[in-house]
């Protein structure tokens, strides 16, 4: 039977094999033009310039969920990359390496094409550095792709460095697709069938979080460059202008977020992003945003390792700076995104929740999430609701109270401008009218309105679109699972269940305030609970356990890469062995 | 709109500050100059750090911010960013100001946001009774410790022109009417102005106390040019006496400037977010 879900691979040096990322970017639009679902993965060299990277894209004609367990066609310019990426081969996968470079040692099962890349390159296109593009033909024979979507992906990819670089590009195309079929290089038993595509845009992670931040209504961005969250920063310097916006690179992460914070009190939505180390120096400010009842959304695109840890790695690891990262105690919201698409939509809650509870609100993205492409369907505007905080009516500005203690802790915010309205947004302890005062009474009284504003929001309709249950319906084995690793888990589980396993999973993206009561929930049947996260300590498991009273089972990965379906498949198959 | 008086900025919470406090001849300088102005306190907001000085937008009937302890500046660009319409006075002590958010200066400067920046400079951190701040004078005993201070101390004002920043001038806080004009010329500058205060705090400063100024100050010499950057530096570095006054002015573009002039390059008329989208097909 033809495969409909593959996953191709572009393994290289960056210095030496130039291209790699490029390379994978082209056969991934290609994919996404022709209407198909891609799901890319891509891990950079820690070096400027120079080291191991790789580019992968899964393709199948279904949604896609994770990045695949094994390499189906795996693309290598020398035998450094080939040995780095033959451990993550499938074992009927097709092997493409420039046989003008080096020659591997047979595998059985394995169908090795020896193409010379870099001669072709040479002789034929003139171009050494078009050896990728060539590679790109062979793999455009091989995978059945139409020509014409390629040469188009192609031209649109070079198009702005003019037409010369296209027709050497397209030149290599042919270059490469000519040696397969001089060479009668049997076509893959894979299916690149182009479906009659609805229109879907090809977005990474920062891409959707920067248009949700856009339509959310975001009109001031302030940031410091920080792998993996620069993206964002670039987006906004970009685009935001055109939309009457406002987008600055700032002295450091502590002016970004003040700024931001600066700007919401006058008015306009705004938003941060950084990665670990920006985060950290936010926190006193975050903390003054949550006193001071601003409306705040602060990104963190969390990356490997402590301190500066590993910044082109991924991990789970900021959860507890996100949740607790404060002196004293104040109340935030933490939402945890869980895909592309879900980029786009979480950061406009994050924005709606902002501000409803006129509160900060931190949202966690990672380096897995944030680089990686997926197709979504075009956002329908009409349907997105965009919500806008609270100003007072001209009757509540007749004694107008700016931190009156209200049934829900929301306090209508005024805008300066508005006369009548002015008032000291403090971030030491006040009274109603915004006075420092610090008695017994105002600070507990004052502490319960701030809180309170999070059991509203527990309590609201908005919790449910925040929780996400799938898998069978009378489970044994439950996984709780948060940000994104949504759609491995995912996986795993339809894996488990084809197989037979009563298995299900919930996914909560409210991580503060927990949905606690959904949960409780979903444990009740269960007789094994397994919560697996990307960092050492299991952060998360932690939090369940503090205010859920479960005790799950930690499947913890740190080693700077995501999990896999079938790691969390083999821990659901090792669970169940112990039933 | 009928003029206002200096009372109609001052608002309803009693200032804590000891008596004698230099801190407050700057708050009635501020509403001197805002009735000058005749400012509307609802288009107003006056953005603070920690200190004895942070207390000061308690004490304005306009808009306000109490941040953290030397993020102010920080702080007042976003206000300003968000509505270019308002008027954004900026206030913090010498801690503040020229210690933990000192970092910002140079930024704040460089990006020339349309910022009044009074530093209420009393030579010593006061909130936290007494140790030494970045201005000290190198005989101030610290009231707790009776040490005098181990670092040298900074030059503000040389600090400030070194830096570009747009308007630098210093003021005293006991010569109340001077103080008034110069903070109505900063308001009236086009970009980031910063006013270095000298500000007495008898409780805690029994060095650069009111006697000492009234025997040190000098006014700048009124032929001083003070768009010329060399003759700012040389009265900056004065070391006979205290000039007061306005050192270095000039005109560049405010962040103001440059944001619209982006928007306007960015050809926003066309955009919607559905071009946007298109971007990514
Ligand atoms: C991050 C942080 N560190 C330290 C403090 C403690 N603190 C409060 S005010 C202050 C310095 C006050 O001196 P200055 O800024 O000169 O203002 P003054 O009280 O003299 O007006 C310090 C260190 C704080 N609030 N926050
Ligand atoms: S301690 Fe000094 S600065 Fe603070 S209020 Fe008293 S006199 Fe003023």
């Amino acid at each position: 039977m033809p495969k409909t879900d593959f996953v191709v691979r572009i393994g290289g040096d960056t210095a030496k094999d130039p291209g790699i990322i490029t390379t994978g970017e082209i056969i991934t639009h290609a994919a996404a033009q022709s209407g198909l679902h891609i799901y890319t993965f891509k891990t950079f060299p820690a070096e400027i310039k120079g080291g191991q990277a790789l580019f992968q894209v899964r393709i199948a004609d279904y949604i896609l969920l994770s990045q695949g367990d094994a390499v189906d066609v795996l693309v290598v310019f020398s035998r450094e990359a080939y040995e780095l990426n033959a451990p993550d081969l499938a074992e009927d996968a097709i092997l493409i390496y420039d046989s003008g470079n080096f020659q591997p040692e047979p595998v059985t099962n394995r169908i090795d094409y020896g193409v010379p890349l870099a001669e072709i390159a040479q002789n034929q296109v003139g171009s050494l550095l078009s050896k990728n593009i060539v590679a790109i033909g062979v793999l455009t024979a091989i995978l059945g792709i139409p020509r014409e979507v390629m040469a188009k992906t192609i031209g649109e990819q070079f198009g702005a460095r003019g037409r010369a670089i296209v027709e050497t590009n397209l030149k290599a195309l042919d270059a490469g697709i000519d040696y397969v079929n001089q060479n009668k290089i049997k076509p893959a038993d894979y299916i690149f069938q182009p479906i009659t595509p609805l229109p879907k845009l090809v977005l990474d992670g920062n891409e959707a979080v920067s248009l949700g931040a856009i339509v959310a209504g975001m009109k001031v961005f302030a940031g410091y460059p920080i792998t993996p969250a620069s993206d964002i920063l670039h987006f906004m310097q970009r685009e935001l202008p055109k939309f009457g916006g406002d987008a600055l690179q700032t002295e450091d992460e502590i002016s970004a977020i003040s700024l931001a914070i600066g700007a919401s009190f006058a008015g306009k939505k705004s938003m941060t992003a950084t990665s670990g180390p920006g985060f950290s120096l936010m926190v006193e400010s975050i903390n003054l945003a949550a006193m001071a009842e601003i409306p705040l959304v602060i990104v963190d695109v969390q990356r490997g390792g402590a301190s500066t840890g590993m910044p082109t790695k991924m991990a789970q690891g900021d959860l507890n700076i996100a949740l607790y990262g404060v002196h004293n105690e104040s109340p935030r919201i933490v939402i945890g995104l869980t895909s592309v698409e879900d980029s786009f939509y979480g950061i406009i809650r994050a924005f709606n929740l902002a501000e409803i509870y006129q509160t900060p609100v931190v949202v966690l993205s990672d380096q897995y999430l944030a680089p990686r492409k997926a197709t979504i369907n075009e956002p329908d505007l009409e349907e997105i609701e965009i919500i806008d905080r609270m100003i007072p009516s001209k009757e509540q500005l007749k004694n107008y109270r700016r931190y009156k203690i209200t049934a829900s802790g929301i306090s209508p915010m005024a805008i300066p401008g508005i006369e009548n309205g002015a008032y000291i947004a403090e971030g030491i302890e006040h009274n109603e009218m915004s006075a420092p005062a610090y008695t017994p009474q105002i600070h507990a009284e004052m502490t319960r309105k701030r809180f309170k504003k999070l059991e509203t929001l527990t309590s609201s309709i908005y919790v449910d679109e925040f929780v996400r249950r799938y898998g069978h319906e009378y489970p044994e084995i439950g996984i709780i699972g948060w940000g994104s690793s949504e759609g491995v888990i995912r996986e795993a589980v339809s894996k488990a269940e084809i197989k037979g396993g009563k298995v299900a999973a919930l996914h909560p993206k409210l991580l503060n305030p927990l949905p606690v009561k959904h949960i409780m929930e979903f444990v009740r049947p269960l007789r094994r609970i397994i919560v697996p996260e990307a960092n050492y300590t299991g952060q998360f498991a932690a939090l369940l356990r503090d205010r859920c009273g479960i005790n799950p089972i930690q499947l913890n990965k740190d080693v700077g890469l995501p999990f896999t379906p079938g790691e969390i498949l083999a821990k659901i198959e090792e669970v169940a062995e112990t039933l | 709109m009928a003029q206002r008086a200096a009372k109609d900025y001052r608002g309803s919470i009693k200032p804590i500050w000891c008596p004698g406090c230099g801190h407050y001849g700057i708050l009635s300088a501020i509403y001197q100059g805002f009735s000058n102005l005749n400012l509307n306190p609802s288009e107003v907001v006056v953005v603070s750090g920690i200190g004895c000085s942070g207390r000061l937008p308690g004490y304005l009937r306009t808009y306000g911010f109490h941040g953290v302890h030397g993020r102010a500046l920080p702080l007042a660009t976003g206000v300003k960013i968000a509505n270019p319409k308002l008027t954004v006075l900026v206030a913090g002590g010498d801690g503040d100001s020229y210690s933990i958010g000192a970092g910002h200066i140079p930024h704040a400067a460089r990006r020339n946001a349309d910022l009044t920046y009074i530093v209420m400079n009393n030579g010593v951190y006061s909130l936290t009774k007494g140790q030494h701040s970045p201005t000290s004078s190198p005989q101030l005993l610290s009231k707790q410790t009776q040490l005098r201070p181990l670092q040298d101390a900074l030059n503000p004002i040389a600090f400030a022109v070194a830096c570009d920043v747009s308007f630098v001038a210093r003021g005293y806080s006991h010569a109340r009417n001077e103080l008034a004009d110069l903070i109505i010329q900063a308001i009236q500058h086009k970009g980031f102005a910063l006013i270095d205060v000298l500000s007495p705090c008898p409780t805690f400063n029994r060095v650069q106390t009111s006697d000492f100024y009234r025997n040190n100050i000098v006014p700048i010499a009124s032929n001083h040019d003070a768009a010329d950057k060399f003759q700012a530096f040389i009265w900056a570095n004065e070391t006979g006496k205290i000039p007061v006054g306005i050192f270095y002015k000039v005109r560049k573009p405010t962040l103001q400037e440059r944001l619209e002039e982006r928007r306007i390059q960015s050809g926003r008329e066309e955009m919607s977010m559905r071009n946007l989208f298109e971007k990514f097909y």
